[in-house]
């Protein structure tokens, strides 16, 4: 599952959320399940060649936030929760939102404006697709 | 033989050692067992000094330093026994071959790992039966790579290791870097002027100017202290005064503001000035490092 991460130096991320976002990401997606074993700090640091530290930081936050599990001496899980997956699916979504926010902001938008603008883009892919 | 326990795979306390034009000054380093440091700073700023103290090549006037649990110079030799050195300026025997090389540091160092040196061979692409005369600087460097790398050393000290390197090369020396420290008791000190390197694989830096630490710590800590926060400063307000800004660069209703101590409450105290922050960066490890040695710089003078 690691050779699939992709850890960039030009991503204005910083490495140890890259990290954190593409695990939670493949609990959001499936790809992994809860109570599924995920790589200890030393393993994936040495796959993906990223410093120790920064994954022991990765993993201690996404602890915190209840992603994942650390079991004294046999490893690192991902949290036994069913709905976890689609609780990970809406922070995603509310982070989409509030950078669209932000951005808003910055033109000057209305929230109205803001909200008529999604329906375009959604009218818009929706003919695409048809 | 007896192992003494030390969390340390180095420490150097209160170290200094003046010659006729520079002066390593009053240094204090450590690097904790299983991790990587990186020791980043300008030519002839005392990264090689600090390191040819470590392995006992010249003597401190002041202060202590211990490698691997021995006192050093004193134990100098139990010490090297566990620390494998490669520097930009050392040299193989140019009338022999790799294989020559091999077979001569296995002889010396027990824990030498052939099979892990034929793989280290295809890993960089080397040819054990070349000829030291034959090789080009890239394959120089690779090769005493492999001899450190296969003694498998729990201390490896390696001055400039990338800098004579191809970036295929690098890649690969990275990679077999980040094996080593899968082990928690094996240690690496790598000076570099390759931020990005140190960046990516170390756990602790240390920037070190004109003979002095300017600044050391672990990386995440690092790299989070430091931030560049762009504002709009419309007429009439003034920003207030901060302790902590490293620089502040004002320009027509602009400003950009530098500070190594962020933190979210100081986007607050600069809004309520007036002003409105447009962007907060942030910074990398190499704009993070020359920014602390120009304040290094400015303090020493002033």
């Amino acid at each position: 599952m690691h050779s699939a991460f992709v850890i960039s130096q030009t991503d204005p991320r910083p490495l140890y959320q890259q990290v954190k976002d593409q695990l939670r990401h493949r609990i959001a997606v499936g790809a992994l399940k809860p109570g599924d074993e995920i790589p200890s700090i030393r393993q994936l640091a040495s796959d993906i060649r990223v410093s120790v530290i920064t994954i022991k930081r990765a993993y201690l936050e996404l602890e915190l936030e209840g992603v994942i599990q650390t079991r004294q001496g046999r490893g690192s899980f991902v949290a036994d929760n069913a709905q976890l997956g689609d609780s990970l699916k809406e922070q995603e979504l509310t982070q989409h939102l509030r950078s669209a926010l932000s951005a808003a902001a910055l033109l000057h938008l209305t929230e109205d404006q803001l909200v008529e603008r999604l329906r375009e883009l959604r009218r818009e892919d929706s003919q695409g697709r048809s | 033989m007896t192992q003494q326990v030390s969390p340390q795979a180095f420490a150097l306390r209160g170290v200094s050692k003046a010659f006729r034009y520079f002066k390593l000054e009053n240094l204090s380093l450590e690097l904790p067992l299983g991790q990587i440091l990186g020791l980043v700073g300008p030519n002839g700023a005392g990264k090689s000094t600090t390191i040819r103290l470590l392995m006992g090549l010249m003597t401190a006037e002041t202060g202590s330093i211990e490698v691997l649990g021995h006192r050093v110079p004193e134990q100098v030799a139990a010490a090297k026994a566990g620390v494998a050195f490669v520097s930009d300026d050392m040299r193989l025997f140019s009338g022999a071959t790799l294989a020559w090389h091999m077979r001569f540091v296995a002889s010396i160092y027990p824990e030498w790992d052939e099979a892990y040196a034929r793989t280290l061979l295809k890993h960089f692409n080397l040819r054990a039966e070349q000829g030291v005369k034959g090789l080009s600087r890239g394959e120089h460097i690779k090769s005493m790579l492999l001899l450190a790398l296969a003694r498998r050393p729990r201390l490896l000290i390696l001055d400039e290791p990338t800098s004579g390197l191809d970036p295929v090369a690098r890649h690969e020396l990275l990679t077999e870097l980040m094996q080593i420290v899968r082990d928690e008791s094996r240690s690496i000190l790598f000076s570099s002027h390759n931020t990005l390197d140190v960046e990516r694989i170390c756990d602790q830096i240390a920037f070190i100017d004109r003979g002095r630490l300017v600044d050391a710590r672990d990386k995440e800590s690092f790299l989070d202290r430091w931030r560049r926060i762009s504002l709009d400063v419309p007429t009439g307000v003034t920003l207030p005064r901060l302790k902590d800004v490293v620089n502040l660069t004002l320009g027509e209703q602009l400003a950009t503001l530098t500070t190594d101590r962020y933190e979210p409450a100081l986007d607050a105290v600069l809004q309520a000035s007036g002003a409105r922050i447009t962007d907060v960066q942030r910074m990398s490890l190499e704009e993070i490092f020359v920014a602390s040695v120009m304040r290094s710089r400015a303090e020493v003078q002033s």
